[in-house]
């Protein structure tokens, strides 16, 4: 029997939504019947909102799909504007202030305490540029992910950005996939770095050479949600870049046709891949969606692959200064957790106008990057005091951080996690030595297993937990250890569960001294993880107090806000109308 | 009225008449339970697996770990709630911090539509 959600989908999905979005918004919170909240909530997904938790009633989160994290020339300084003047809730954030803007592992971005009432005027506002947020959630074809240097990189043999752009442009709001079985998230990339992490998306487009000629190889079951971490795998099969459209119609009808709809944990392409393995996979491609024979796989570049491999050789991330083929450089800029203040946001605008193109680029490890510098202009972009704290050349504990929303404004979260990830960022900066040879040593937070994170592909995963100290229930996190990516990718150890939140530190202290003194000469972090059995790695991580302080010990998931003066649920003032004034209670 | 019951968002929460009423991450107490050897298990909620009604009980399979033990798994039918009175709907949740008997089912909830 289809689920529930399905039988909503039938009833209204896909483009139509919005027509009912703009009368509600127009009409008001109190327009939604109260019987019918469920099911208009789960559809604006598609139009990318997000009904913030419990506690946060009449409040959306408001994700905005920009492919391959390419945000043009001009659109900065509207998401800017636009996060400042509706991106406030009724409390600041004591880390990032009222108003910030969230670069997500996806290359999108996220906006929070965003009211139904202000939804048609941020649509218009971000319609006029270019951008737009139509199916950022929801069953559909998610944000596409890529090489964020597309088009530019020196590493890149295939330009990946006009193929992510076609695939954009084909298949949002297309009807014929408008509403699949669950969400369907695509990753291509034509550099040899591996920045893609095709390795976790659904339907993978990776460079590879065939009889002379560059396209892609395709994989297809990638993911890391609910305990279930999969890599894509390789279906044997090789596309030239025009033919990379047909392929993606194909994969997606085969998902629409054969996901299964009536259990939506079971509903993922990863699940319909172990049922079927990749040769049947390939053959009901060929079959049943492609009316062209379906080359054999061609020659990939996996073994170049450094993006987030722990390798400490290549480019593991985008962060720094590097020259694109055309001789201008990009400077890749560390985002904190993936988080920046409003007004830093238009004030960066402002710079990559001065001295870039005025465009910027998303990364999947929520950094930015300026792109199209001229050498004559780096010096002095570089000197501008915003740079400070969006620092091309961070600390390895900053520039390795990456945190989920958590329990600030999801339902699923078990713990707080960006302002925490901030903090713990801070404190290993300033009490951790890495070996000198270590530039990089990714901290992936998550706050569930939903891995929005993606805890499992980082040298230290953090996932949210429970425990108790001294009989009192406190937020904790498991530790896992050695993930990562490139040609040998590897899903992380959990070695030690259920550590006290404020204990993170002090083990992660503890890990990395144990790690200097046991290491052969230039091992990496990863490669000594995986030359170990975990009873061995779980002495190695010695959970410790420290100085280190954790305001969020207590269950914010009960609060209405972590951070408000009164966060007691009942304090909450949501829902509201669209100026911000509470509503009176049914009670 | 019937009373409409369902999780979502991944199973982060339960709706009950399109209110939400359960959500994940709260420690729930189970005893009498084969969940794990331990004499009460002290469980983390992390998500509803399969929720139904079983007048008057609002019911729930759900999955998450013993904080004590580390076992995880998915508990047997808990009550997580009632409507007492379907025509109002008004649903009143159960202490989570109170101990629990998780419960085989010899019959079936009525099914998700």
């Amino acid at each position: 029997m289809p689920s529930k959600v399905e039988k909503w989908k039938d009833e209204v999905y896909g483009n139509e939504i919005r027509e009912h979005l703009m009368e509600f918004a127009e009409q008001g919170w109190d327009a939604i019947p109260e019987d019918e909240h469920d099911a208009w909530f789960e559809r604006f997904k598609w139009w990318g909102l997000y009904h913030q938790r419990s506690g946060q009633e009449s409040y959306f989160m408001m994700r905005i799909g920009t492919p391959n994290g390419v945000i043009k020339p001009g659109q900065l300084e509207v998401i800017g504007e636009i996060a400042k003047e509706y991106a406030t809730g009724p409390v600041d954030n004591p880390e990032f202030g009222e108003a910030y803007c969230d670069w997500t592992t996806r290359q999108s971005i996220q906006l929070h305490w965003i009211k139904l009432e202000d939804i048609p005027e941020i649509f218009e506002k971000l319609e006029a540029v270019g951008l737009g947020t139509q199916q950022a959630c929801g069953d559909s074809w998610r944000n596409i992910v890529g090489c964020p240097v597309a088009g530019k990189d020196k590493h890149e043999h295939v330009d990946a950005w006009p193929v992510a752009e076609d695939l954009h442009e084909t298949f949002k709001g297309n009807d014929d996939y408008s509403n699949l079985p669950r969400k369907w998230k695509v990753a291509i990339a034509g550099c040899d770095e591996g920045c893609g992490q095709g390795d976790i998306n659904d339907l993978a487009f990776e460079p590879a050479e065939k009889d002379g000629e560059l396209g892609f190889n395709v994989r297809i079951g990638g993911g890391l949600s609910r305990k279930e971490p999969r890599l894509a795998r390789d279906i044997d099969v090789w596309v030239p870049p025009e033919q990379a459209a047909d392929v993606a119609h194909g994969m997606s009808s085969l998902f629409r046709d054969y996901g299964d709809r009536e259990d939506r944990f079971n509903a993922r392409i990863k699940f319909l891949m172990d049922e079927w393995g990749p040769e049947k996979m390939r053959s009901v491609l060929q079959e049943e969606y492609v009316d062209f024979e379906l080359p054999t796989a061609g020659e990939d570049m996996r073994d170049q692959y450094s993006y987030n491999t722990g390798s400490q050789d290549g480019h593991n991330d985008h962060v720094g200064i590097h020259e694109q083929k055309d001789g201008n450089y990009y400077v890749g800029l560390n985002v904190l957790v993936g988080r920046m203040g409003a007004d830093d946001v238009l004030e960066l605008a402002e710079l990559a106008d001065e001295y870039g193109s005025g465009e910027v680029r998303l990364t999947q490890r929520q950094n930015i990057i300026v792109t199209d510098v001229p050498e004559e202009n780096l010096d002095e972009f570089t000197s501008e005091p915003l740079l400070e704290n969006y620092s091309p050349d961070p600390s390895p504990f900053m520039r390795g951080s990456i945190a989920c929303t958590g329990t600030e404004y999801c339902s699923l979260s078990i713990v707080e996690t960006k302002n925490r990830q901030v903090r713990y960022a801070r404190w290993l900066k300033d009490n951790v030595e890495l070996p000198e040879d270590h530039k990089d040593f990714h901290i992936h937070l998550s706050g569930c297993t939903a891995s929005c994170a993606q805890p499992q592909i980082a040298d230290v995963s953090l996932r949210g937990m429970k425990t108790r100290k001294d009989g009192e229930p406190v937020e904790a996190l498991d530790i896992g250890l050695g993930g990562g990516l490139g040609d040998d990718p590897r899903f992380a150890d959990w070695v030690e569960m259920r550590v006290p939140a404020d204990e993170v530190p002090g083990a992660i202290k503890n890990l990395v001294n144990n790690f200097e003194d046991a290491r052969e000469d230039g091992e990496t972090f990863r490669d000594f993880v995986e030359d170990r059995d975990e009873e061995t790695l779980a002495e190695m991580v010695e959970p410790e107090e420290t100085d280190y302080h954790d305001p969020y010990m207590h269950n914010t998931k009960m609060t209405w806000y972590p951070y408000a003066e009164d966060d007691d649920m009942q304090s909450s003032p949501a829902p509201t109308d669209g100026s911000g004034e509470p509503l009176p209670s049914d009670d | 009225m019937t009373t409409d019951v369902h999780q979502l968002d991944d199973g982060a929460w339960i709706s009950v008449n399109d209110s939400r009423e359960v959500n994940v991450s709260d420690l729930w107490l189970l005893a009498r339970s084969d969940f794990c050897g331990c004499e009460t298990t002290d469980f983390l909620a992390e998500g509803f697996v399969k929720v139904g009604v079983d007048y008057p009980d609002i019911q729930a399979r759900i999955a998450g770990q013993c904080i004590a033990c580390g076992e995880s798994g998915v508990t047997d039918w808990l009550t997580v709630g009632r409507v007492v009175d379907p025509d109002s709907g008004e649903f009143y949740g159960v202490v989570h911090e109170s101990v629990h008997f998780p419960e085989k089912r010899t019959r079936l909830a009525r099914p998700e539509e």
